[in-house]
């Protein structure tokens, strides 16, 4: 029982201990970022800025950020990848953020809503489903009625995420009805389990597949246009440099976001 | 029982320096607050129809059998360890003990994919499974191996630290009077640790509740088939604030009454 209790009174230490730098930290962050927005004025674009975006965004933005701050020297840009609810709950929490992107319009709604939002939404991509097994095709999927066999291991959303609601919609469009096994609550686990073979099949985004490179073989099916997911962006009202935060978004809409957006699978908004 | 005693000698105001209640009440608010603050943020209204909805109930209802189911297993499992563990002497014993109690500090993502790798379907022993037609990915068995998985130390470590303090000396006087080593267990050293086993087995049920990490990993997410209710407040969070809350809540009350339950069998030392 000793050793329980020893290595339990460190680990409490060290959590209090963290949650005070944290708090520390980020108390640092928000005061320098206010002084150097105040500094920079309103026509400048300098400082640094937060971007709250969709974890299905990752890739693309990681590579639109390093872009951005080559094209406005004096910038930088930090991002928060998560699911877009975790990130509007975050925001209405007070998190301080300047942009967010979501992966749908329910969810950018929620903080126009609660009058969080400054200015227009900017619709930047879409996104859609599509099927994809493991490399080899074990079940030897052909379209999106192929799914819906009984020996098929099928992964997909649960219909309380974006990406389940979208498997649902094609559902209902294509008169089918699946028995997957599995309803994960993010489409990162509908990969993985398609990626390390424990499921035959998945429904996950464009995007995510063309991530996957080689470990997934990819099916489109016609059905998937039923279900077409817009990515809108938008400047959060409790910006402190709003110049920069509108630059970063209209960089985003603009020809050089499009072209990386494009290149990881999103289609443009139309 | 050292523990125990050490503990009485210094309790209730016997001599302790006062600033040490300071950082002990602080502590204390920083366990109790969080669940305070959630208790504040429950939808009384609606909160009957919450917990007593479809999919909130099946996710309870899952949740305890493969909890208890799990439990059972550790006991059979990690009595044996413990036994193993506390009486006998060999080289390589730390190190095994070390391994044993692994899943303790590791996080559960890791154990889940631990265990795709060991029962998945490309997996070490998947393949054999597969053989016999037995599939364990996206199954309630996935979720009961998911649990045992990290629950078995909490139970084997109990147990160990029960016998030890017990000590051999009732089992070396049966000895001596001519018992053999199976009557010496069953007779004499189970009957003198079954507090410490049931604490095991309360505090190893109590984690096989909470498992989340390597159930999401492992068996995946539907209901009534491996959808916890750690899994379905993780779910219910995506879409309906206050159902997540209000599910958050029923754990809540289970847990406490399991720790109610582990107290009042007077196996403080273990808890």
């Amino acid at each position: 029982m000793l050793t329980r209790r020893r290595f339990h009174l460190p680990a409490v230490v060290t959590a209090t201990l963290l949650s005070a730098v944290l708090v520390g930290c980020s108390a640092t962050a928000a005061s320098s970022l206010s002084a150097e927005s105040s500094a920079a004025g309103d026509q400048a674009i300098s400082g640094a800025i937060t971007v709250f975006a969709a974890a299905s965004l990752k890739n693309a933005f990681t590579e639109l950020g390093e872009s951005f701050q080559g094209a406005y020297s004096g910038t930088t840009v930090t991002f928060s990848f998560a699911g877009s609810s975790d990130l509007v709950t975050q925001v209405i929490g007070g998190a301080p953020a300047d942009v967010f992107a979501s992966a749908d319009t329910k969810n950018m709604t929620k903080l126009t809503d609660a009058g969080l939002v400054n200015g227009a939404l900017v619709n930047f991509a879409t996104n859609t489903l599509t099927i994809v097994t493991p490399p080899e095709n074990p079940a030897g999927i052909a379209s999106f009625a192929d799914l819906a066999k009984t020996e098929v291991a099928l992964v997909v959303c649960a219909p309380e995420v974006p990406c389940g609601s979208a498997t649902e919609k094609v559902e209902t469009a294509a008169g089918v009805t699946l028995t997957p096994v599995s309803e994960e609550s993010s489409v990162t686990d509908v990969l993985n389990k398609v990626t390390s073979g424990e499921a035959d099949a998945g429904l996950v985004y464009l995007t995510d597949a063309a991530a996957a490179g080689g470990r997934v073989t990819t099916i489109a099916f016609p059905e998937s246009s039923e279900a077409v997911n817009t990515y809108p962006i938008a400047v959060l009202k409790d910006t402190e440099n709003a110049a920069a935060a509108a630059a970063f978004t209209a960089y985003v809409a603009g020809p050089a976001g499009q072209e990386v957006l494009r290149a990881a699978g999103f289609a443009p908004s139309p | 029982m050292t523990f125990i005693s050490a503990r009485r000698r210094s309790g209730a105001g016997s001599g302790l320096p006062r600033w040490v209640f300071i950082p002990a009440v602080l502590g204390g608010a920083f366990v109790v607050l969080p669940l305070l603050a959630m208790l504040l943020r429950v939808n009384w209204g609606q909160f009957g129809s919450l917990i007593t909805s479809d999919a909130s109930l099946a996710a309870l209802e899952l949740s305890l059998k493969t909890s208890a189911v799990s439990t059972v297993l550790c006991v059979l499992l990690g009595t044996p360890m413990a036994l193993v563990l506390a009486r006998s002497r060999f080289p390589g014993l730390r190190l095994i003990r070390s391994l044993v109690l692994l899943p303790l500090v590791l996080p559960p993502v890791v154990g889940g994919i631990a265990l795709l790798y060991t029962f998945g379907r490309q997996g070490l022993l998947g393949q054999t499974f597969q053989f016999v037609g037995i599939r364990i990915a996206f199954s309630t068995t996935a979720v009961v191996l998911a649990q045992t998985f990290v629950a078995l130390p909490f139970l084997v470590l109990s147990l160990e630290g029960t016998l030890r303090t017990a000590g051999r000396q009732y089992e070396l006087i049966a000895g001596g009077l001519g018992a053999n080593p199976t009557t010496v267990l069953r007779r004499v050293t189970i009957p003198l640790v079954l507090p410490g086993l049931f604490s095991g087995a309360v505090l190893a049920f109590a984690r096989a509740l909470g498992e989340f990490g390597a159930t999401l990993t492992f068996a995946g997410s539907l209901q009534g088939v491996t959808r916890t209710l750690p899994l379905e407040i993780y779910l219910q969070r995506e879409s309906d604030a206050d159902a997540a809350v209000a599910l958050s809540l029923v754990l809540v009350a289970v847990a406490v009454v399991v720790i109610i339950l582990a107290r009042g069998r007077g196996t403080e030392g273990a808890l």
